[in-house]
């Protein structure tokens, strides 16, 4: 099939100034991805799976220059979580300001370590995931990703661990245009938490492949830095055993644009998986939350929910797939996406799917879109609540069920405090 | 304690009047009640006087101890001591009991310029307040009326009232949907909160609760005004012979 020049012309300026680098099993893995993206070419807004995000600005030859925020008084984010540290400063990993990456039961390796070794268990992670997450629909900019990537971790736990690892993101140059390539592996019974945090760069190009063999349980909490100028299109793929346990939060405050895709296959009987998502906006702010949980195993739950708050002209897209698989009986899958909006100038677009090809499932999806409650307003305001105060309360009562999502209650704790701060800061 | 003055109420979107010059005087430590037919204005003169969004005042005012409660906003209105416990409580998903009301009673202090209550301290108040009103630690813990039935709805509107210490509460049907006990522990609830500084205005249909709850004044409502004023037996007589005759005599 001819590709569209458009699509074609964009892979060609955006790979431009990229080189694939490497030798041993991941150098090709990276040749392999360049082969295939240049069989897909980058995605244009004519594409479906774009129809709602314009992705101009990610496939662009160099980012947008994005204004430095500066977080004021502000404690970082998972300031206060006791945690294995890897800073990044604009993209590249900074052992400086790291921590040493030991953890009893977690090998910690970057990107450049591993290239040199013969047989690596990262062979069967690196840029598998991401191919098996090509179908049904293809996401070019992951391939991108793999191909061209040079920094990130591979991380494999093979017990459960005594603390999280946290990846801090920082951003020092306003034309800072990074690509991240972790993989994370989970023999069967380990458990890991893993935070990340932070703008990494102008623009940031994420992929995550997590392999959560039977069970294992994976957390994944992540704060996306507020800068409000920087562009993000993240992915994370994984594959999810029998009796394993996937659960994923991201907090999005900020940004004017954030493309989070979830990419989640339920292979083995009894597995869990939970994708969640707050995201606050303010003015020129445009999130897609564009999530495809497909079920091959029998018994498995599946969650995703995902809420917004946007106010003057933020925009919120969702587009979240439920796919059973024949065989894939007994399935419990559960979507909700909803949004608050706080004046009339914002707008919320949802595309919510199921496609089923089991008889004996049970699944459930729910969209809305909806303004403060008036009379809850006005409820708590006669109670003496300052009319502020009492739409933080039910800004945050809107978003408690996605935060619920997130099992250490000292982790909801700080996204919670993070986002009353937003809420405080954003005059609505 | 209370001072209405010929107000006149509108409704903001459209050109209907509700209130046609409502004049009410409560001293303090006084009970009044107001009884009058379905939609004569009882509920709008209560969210009219907590500050609620949607009417329009044309004429009149409404002193709290002298002070202009109409140009205060709702969270200051009560701040000031003005309570109204709502003929339908509103339900709050994802707020929980608990929390709304550590939220109200510690705003209303900051406000007055007192120290917040310590989350113990609270905890000790409000657990010894709601087992008087047989409360159960389920219902603190759950959003705030959501799921509770419309008696048990009333009953959080008097552990609230019992827990801000309100210096004017006026209470909305607050008898409605009760059973005979439920009524007599929120009789009891609000007498054991009567005294020489505290005033209440009760809205009613029913004689009923009069009986538990003593009042100086009974006032008859009727399309917007208060078309008689007099003592205890006004009720009585409403019990008896309904509004008929005292519409006619108004007329
Ligand atoms: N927001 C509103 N929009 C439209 N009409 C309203 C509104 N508020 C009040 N009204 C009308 O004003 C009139 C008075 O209503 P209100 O609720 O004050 O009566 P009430 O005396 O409390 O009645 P009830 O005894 O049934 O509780 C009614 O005709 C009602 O329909
Ligand atoms: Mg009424």
């Amino acid at each position: 099939m001819m590709l569209v020049q458009a699509k074609t012309d964009a892979l060609t300026a955006r790979s431009g100034a990229l080189t694939v680098s490497g030798s041993g099993w991941l150098g090709a893995a990276r040749r392999d991805a360049v082969a295939r993206l240049a069989a897909m070419g980058l995605p244009t807004k004519r594409d479906e799976y774009w129809r709602y995000t314009d992705p101009a600005s990610l496939t662009a030859a160099t980012p947008t220059p994005a204004a430095l925020f500066d977080a004021g008084d502000e404690a970082p984010a998972f300031d206060g979580i006791d945690a294995v540290k890897l800073v990044f400063v604009d993209g590249v990993f900074d052992p400086a300001q790291s921590d040493d990456p030991a953890l009893a039961g977690v090998e910690i390796t970057h990107l450049s370590q591993a290239e040199g070794v013969d047989i690596h268990w990262a062979r069967d992670v690196y840029g598998v995931l991401e191919t098996r997450g090509q179908t049904p629909v293809q996401r070019p900019l992951a391939t991108l990703n793999t191909a061209y990537a040079t920094q990130g971790f591979l991380i494999r736990a093979t017990a459960k661990a005594a603390k999280p690892v946290s990846f801090l993101y920082q951003n020092r140059s306003t034309t800072s245009d990074a690509l991240l390539h972790h993989c994370i592996k989970l023999e069967h019974g380990a458990e890991l938490t893993l935070l990340e945090s932070g703008p990494a760069a102008a623009r940031i190009t994420a992929v995550m492949e997590v392999e959560v063999a039977d069970g294992a349980r994976f957390h994944h909490i992540r704060s996306q830095g507020r800068d409000h100028e920087r562009r993000a299109a993240t992915h994370v793929f994984s594959r999810v055993g029998a009796g394993a346990l996937f659960k994923s939060f991201t907090l999005t405050a900020n940004g004017c644009l954030t493309r989070n895709e979830q990419i989640v296959e339920l292979v083995g009987n009894d597995g869990v998986a939970h994708v969640a998502g707050a995201a606050v906006g303010d003015g020129i702010f445009h999130h897609d939350d564009t999530v495809f949980m497909t079920h091959e195993g029998q018994r498995c739950e599946s969650r995703q929910v995902f809420k917004k708050v946007l106010m003057n002209g933020a925009v919120g897209v969702f587009q979240g797939k439920i796919l059973v698989k024949q065989g894939a009986q007994k399935t419990d899958g559960y979507q909700i996406s909803q949004s608050l909006l706080l004046d009339g100038d914002s707008q919320f677009l949802a595309k919510p799917e199921l496609e089923i090809y089991a008889d004996d499932v049970k699944c459930s999806h729910g969209s809305t879109s909806g303004a403060i409650d008036d009379t809850a307003l006005f409820y708590l305001q006669s109670r003496g609540v300052p009319k502020r105060m009492a739409q933080s309360l039910l800004v945050l009562a809107f978003l408690a069920e996605a935060i619920g999502e997130i099992e250490d209650e000292a982790i909801a704790e700080d996204i919670r405090s993070r986002l009353e701060g937003w809420l405080q800061r954003h005059e609505h | 304690m209370l001072n209405i003055k010929n107000l006149h109420v509108k409704l903001e979107e459209e050109d209907k009047v509700i209130l046609n010059g409502v004049d009410l005087s409560i001293g303090a430590g006084e009970v009044h009640a107001i009884m009058g037919p379905n939609g004569s204005g009882k509920s709008t003169l209560s969210y009219v006087l907590a500050g609620r969004e949607g009417y329009t005042v044309t004429d009149g005012s409404a002193l709290l101890e002298g002070e202009e409660l109409l140009e205060l906003e709702p969270e200051a209105r009560a701040a000031a001591g003005l309570f109204l416990a709502f003929q339908y409580p509103v339900e709050i998903p994802g707020v929980g009991n608990m929390t709304f009301l550590r939220t109200a009673v510690n705003a209303q202090r900051k406000a007055r310029g007192e120290e917040e209550l310590s989350a113990g301290e609270f905890l000790k108040i409000v657990r010894a307040k709601a087992k008087t009103l047989q409360i159960d630690a389920d219902m603190l813990k759950r959003p705030v009326n959501v799921g509770f039935s419309g008696g048990e709805k009333k009953r959080n509107e008097i552990l609230q009232m019992a827990m801000l210490e309100p210096k004017m509460c006026i209470l909305d049907e607050t008898d409605s949907g009760l059973d005979v006990d439920a009524m007599k522990l929120v009789a009891e609830g609000v007498n054991a909160l009567r005294d020489a500084g505290r005033s209440f205005l009760v809205i009613t249909h029913y004689q009923r609760l009069l009986d538990h709850i003593k009042p100086d004044f009974v006032h008859i409502m009727a399309a917007g005004r208060i078309i008689k004023s007099g003592g205890p037996e006004l009720a009585l007589e409403v019990e008896n012979n309904g509004y008929a005759d005292l519409l006619a005599e108004a007329e």
